[in-house]
């Protein structure tokens, strides 16, 4: 123990040993402090090949068969909400998170840790949602786990599952391929699933009818790859939202990618109560949209698969990668770069969120 | 719900800047007042549209900024005690005070709880009555009505165990002090839309006339901005100082008497210091002797004292507009969003982090 923590204090590490005796909620709000979390400390002890791609999961061989690995927890509050419930989340965000590596999803494990006092028939609800959610997505629950934890030491429950799934020889899905020329696709309208939650949350008084866009993708991922698109890269957008997942791959691809503000659709809804509440819709939480880079002469072809899907109808191009951006920033490389292109046309960064947003005052 | 995109409209925006540039002759010097408009414009880059004889200067309107650090630092100590629910607006939580913020107070276990309104407040108070509630009332004069009509819902409940730290500021005081000052470079106003909705826009024709300054009273969003700074424009090139009306879905001259009503119940004028500027005659309210059971400074006894602010930043000069962020020497290295060291780094809204969130790399 004393030398991991003389480990520790020798790490160059400001944000985390000076600024940050403790975790706050910045360290899981998808922003630059939970980057920097996993950067600076994570990855520290635990780098690897596979971790250190930061992708939504790793895939390796074995035997001669590609398997795609992930995991995720989910501890949302509140545990139902318009559009769905922590028990389809968890098998959703898992099979998403394979999607993204163009995996078929085939197995899930499903961990519950339940708080005392947690009422069994709303168990039971979440548990037939979870049932529902694998027959939709065609994944099984091949194992699993139980605990309980004495009140007010958990949330009702939280949810953790971790999923494999297959991934063909030819494909090859990575941020590491994204290259200059690429198209950026956005699968749908934005914003929808954070604010969905913001609204039902018990100290807000909205009166709202914005469902979650809470989904699985691995059929419409599917039909992307079937239709003999290359994929370059995909990325679900969940918290820190569309900027966040941007910024993510710009950083990790060492591009520069421009956007265009008037491409991406939010709902009227969503844009009022963003507005209201001092949010920028493009750090907003998603639970059913993704981004796609694919080489402009798929990009077409891409959009017309996706606007086929049943909530396909603000599917669009969003922008391009442009360059390979290796510039220097106080002595340091910048690694990538985000430029959105204002409904004015005027051009400013679009950055990631350095914790959470925070509503504001006035 | 349509009241956004008809604001943001890029055709006609296209056109008001054509007319800008049109009308534009010499130098001009204008200084936005609100801080929401300052993010505005550049999250939207108009000033980088604007004819280059345009100079907008970003003034001292972002609340979270100007709040003084040692109320910052009171909020914690309040907030840092097993007996209180401490609630506040969501952006004053990541507000750093001398040594911490109120977001890692809450990370150590104390009840600290974003709340969208201060009645939302008194509402805990009345389910909580073992616990003391405390709200951070901080703002201009948009948000001190709601702040004092929590108050009066507590004296007429009977509620004990409600009170409000008090923050809050007004802005014409601030505005003659920075048209005061001998360095004063700023040819004309955009007042703050959301300010007079409450307030009304008497009091500016008072500043428009004292200082022979246009003052034109201004929206928050793009076309909102660019109308007003051509009507500022228009005034500026044919020599008028008066104040005109742009927000006028918005805004009445005489304001909301309403609201002024139950704030002039609760509150009075008082001197208040202004992060990065320092103190400014009457230009604060504070509660009332009548309703100073409410006071959460009296109640928890905490005196008034001073801290000496980093030497580094320039953030004093930034709210007067001697300055622009980028011309600090410590801006995007030294002091970040995530490492503020002064004021107008702090909120979303102040003019350094406005600058670093849109512009910051293009600038390197």
């Amino acid at each position: 123990m004393e030398e991991v923590k003389n480990i520790i204090d020798k790490l160059s590490c400001p944000l985390l040993v000076n600024d940050y005796e403790t975790i706050t909620m910045s360290h899981g709000g998808g922003g630059k402090i939970m980057g920097n979390l996993i950067d600076k400390m994570i990855l520290q002890f635990l780098s690897n090949d596979f971790i250190n791609e930061k992708h939504d999961g790793a895939v390796f061989l074995t035997d001669g068969h590609r398997l795609a690995f992930t995991t995720d927890s989910y501890v949302i509050n509140p545990i139902f909400f318009p559009g769905g419930d922590i028990g389809e989340l968890a098998v959703y965000g898992t099979v998403n998170d394979l999607s993204m590596c163009g995996a078929k999803p085939l197995y899930l494990s499903l961990g519950l840790i339940l708080e005392e006092g947690f009422v069994i028939k709303d168990l039971e609800k979440i548990i037939i949602s979870v049932k529902n959610a694998c027959e939709r997505t065609g994944v099984k629950i091949i194992t699993g786990d139980t605990k309980v934890v004495e009140k007010g030491k958990g949330d009702k429950i939280f949810i953790n599952t971790a999923g494999i799934g297959i991934v063909k020889d030819d494909i090859n899905i990575s941020p590491s391929r994204v290259e200059e020329g690429d198209v950026v696709l956005l699968s749908g309208d934005i914003g929808r699933h954070g604010i969905a939650i913001m609204t039902t949350r018990e100290n807000l008084d909205f009166e709202s009818k914005i469902k979650s866009d809470c989904a699985p993708l691995n059929d419409i991922v599917q039909k992307l790859l079937e239709s003999g698109i290359d994929i370059h890269c995909l990325r679900d957008l969940t918290r820190g939202g569309l900027g966040s997942a941007l910024n993510e791959i710009a950083s990790k691809a060492k591009v520069e990618i421009e956007i265009n503000e008037i491409h991406i659709n939010v709902i009227e809804e969503v844009k009022g109560i963003c507005e209201i509440l001092g949010f920028d819709p493009l750090n907003v939480a998603n639970e059913g949209r993704f981004i796609a880079f694919v080489k402009k002469k798929d990009a077409a072809k891409a959009l017309k698969i996706l606007k086929e899907e049943e909530d396909g109808k603000y599917a669009s191009i969003i922008g391009v990668v442009k360059k390979k951006s290796l510039k220097i920033e106080n002595g340091k490389k910048e690694n990538g770069i985000v430029i959105l292109k204002s409904i004015l046309g005027t051009n400013r960064i679009l950055d990631m969120l350095s914790g959470e947003q925070l509503p504001r005052i006035c | 719900m349509k009241f956004l995109d008809e604001y943001r409209d890029s055709e006609k925006a296209k056109k008001l800047i054509e007319a800008i540039h049109r009308r534009v002759s010499k130098n001009w010097n204008i200084m936005e007042i609100c801080g929401g408009q300052t993010h505005s414009i550049l999250k939207y880059g108009i000033d980088e549209l604007l004819p280059k004889e345009i100079n907008l200067i970003h003034g001292p309107g972002c609340p979270v900024c100007v709040t003084p650090i040692e109320k910052i630092d009171k909020a914690i100590e309040i907030a840092s005690n097993q007996n209180v629910i401490f609630c506040s607006y969501g952006d004053m939580l990541r507000v750093p005070g001398s040594h911490t913020d109120l977001l890692k107070i809450k990370a150590q276990g104390f009840d600290v709880r974003i709340v969208y309104s201060p009645v939302d407040a008194v509402n805990i108070a009345k389910k909580n009555p073992e616990k003391e509630i405390v709200f951070f009332a901080v703002g201009f004069e948009t948000t001190a009505p709601p702040n004092a009509l929590a108050i009066f819902m507590a004296h007429q409940q009977g509620l004990i165990n409600f009170t409000e730290l008090v923050s809050h500021v007004c802005v014409p005081p601030a505005i003659k002090a920075i048209l005061d000052s001998i360095n004063n470079r700023v040819q004309g106003l955009l007042a703050a839309g959301h300010v007079c909705t409450v307030m009304g826009f008497k009091e500016y024709e008072d500043i428009a006339k004292r200082y022979k300054i246009p003052v034109v009273v201004t929206g928050f969003e793009p076309l909102d901005i660019l109308q007003g700074i051509y009507m500022c424009i228009l005034q500026l090139e044919n020599d008028i100082n008066i104040v005109e009306n742009q927000y006028s879905r918005a805004v009445k001259r005489e304001g909301n008497v309403k609201a002024r009503e139950i704030m002039n119940e609760v509150f009075e004028i008082c001197d208040r210091k202004w992060r990065g500027i320092g103190e400014i005659k009457d230009s604060g309210f504070k509660i009332k002797v009548k309703y100073e059971e409410y006071d959460a400074e009296i109640k928890f006894g905490l005196e008034d004292y001073s801290i000496e602010e980093s030497k580094e930043c320039k953030s004093g000069l930034i709210l007067q507009g001697l300055i622009k962020p980028v011309d600090c020497s410590v801006f995007g290295n030294k002091c970040t969003p995530e490492h503020p060291l002064g004021a107008t780094m702090v909120s979303s809204e102040g003019a350094c982090s406005a600058y670093y969130l849109y512009k910051e790399k293009k600038l390197q």
